[in-house]
């Protein structure tokens, strides 16, 4: 059982309360795609992502980037359940999406540079630690289908 | 993992020069944030009474490594030629365990991305990422 503290909850409430999802998702999904390059496996049907400026460009990819950000909204809003509040999703990833979890934790570790840049000095050590601990329980549930 | 192409190696050097003046507050920072983000860490410091983030043996260490990066862009070119006795040191005196370069590498990042959040574009961070791998290779090249 995750064990959150209120200072953890009140850091994951707050940067998402004041997160914009529009410039956020789209450059924590690029930043993966260019750090990462065979993560673009997954977007064989998304156009163009043939160098590092294509995919800044690429519109599909930013709609796609603000939805997986959406997408953790739910964990937000149910911290003390993150792993069943994701079973279905985790379902999808693994049955309909074939996505290797190994990647959440690369997107994951995009993200967090993101908002690092985004927070600046706000970024601090407990809050990086929150955030990253919300992240790998995410990356866990997401990955607890899977067989 | 991939070698660093003469692209990646121009990235790196540049982006450094652009940043190495404020290459200690980098160093500093990036322990500190380790020994709060990843606990584990502070295994290695059980010599020092205060190991917390502010502790003063902490922040002088993160200028010690940092120094180290410092000196590793200069030998980009033969890496695992230039820091084979801080390989030997690694494997033999201080045996960390290569899984921490890992996290190390993220925090430093980390922090570049806060400190220079225009300059460190996905382009540079993948350059400097691969550089870090390569660096941590290098280090853990003389453990087995």
């Amino acid at each position: 059982m995750v064990v959150w503290s209120e200072q953890e909850r009140s850091i994951i409430n707050s940067i998402f309360a004041s997160l914009d999802y529009d410039d956020i998702g789209p450059k924590a999904l690029c930043r993966c795609l260019i750090v990462y390059p065979w993560t673009q496996r997954y977007f064989g049907g998304f156009g163009n992502l043939y160098n590092a400026e294509a995919i800044k460009t690429n519109p599909m990819i930013a709609a796609h980037g603000i939805k997986v950000l959406h997408g953790l909204d739910r964990a937000v809003k149910n911290m003390d359940n993150i792993k069943a509040t994701y079973a279905e999703l985790s379902v999808m990833h693994s049955e309909k999406l074939h996505i290797d979890p190994d990647n959440f934790k690369l997107l994951a570790d995009c993200l967090t540079i993101v908002i690092a840049a985004k927070m600046g000095t706000a970024f601090t050590a407990d809050i990086q630690a929150a955030f990253q601990k919300f992240l790998s329980v995410v990356v866990n549930a997401l990955g607890r289908q899977y067989h | 993992m991939t070698s660093l192409t003469a692209k990646d190696k121009a990235v790196v050097k540049d982006f450094w020069g652009r940043i190495s003046a404020k290459g200690e507050d980098v160093g500093r920072d990036a322990l500190s944030r380790m020994v709060v983000v990843y606990p584990q860490t502070k295994t290695y410091f059980a010599h020092w009474k205060d190991v917390s983030p502010n502790s003063p043996n902490v922040r002088k260490h993160g200028v010690t490594v940092m120094n180290g990066v410092a000196d590793a862009v200069g030998k980009i070119d033969d890496l695992k030629g230039g820091l084979l006795s801080l390989s030997e040191l690694h494997a033999f005196t201080l045996r960390v365990d290569p899984a921490n370069f890992k996290i190390l590498s993220h925090c430093i990042l980390v922090v570049m991305s806060i400190m220079f959040p225009n300059d460190f574009t996905p382009e540079v961070h993948v350059a400097f990422d691969k550089f870090l791998a390569s660096l941590a290779l290098a280090l853990a090249e003389k453990y087995r």
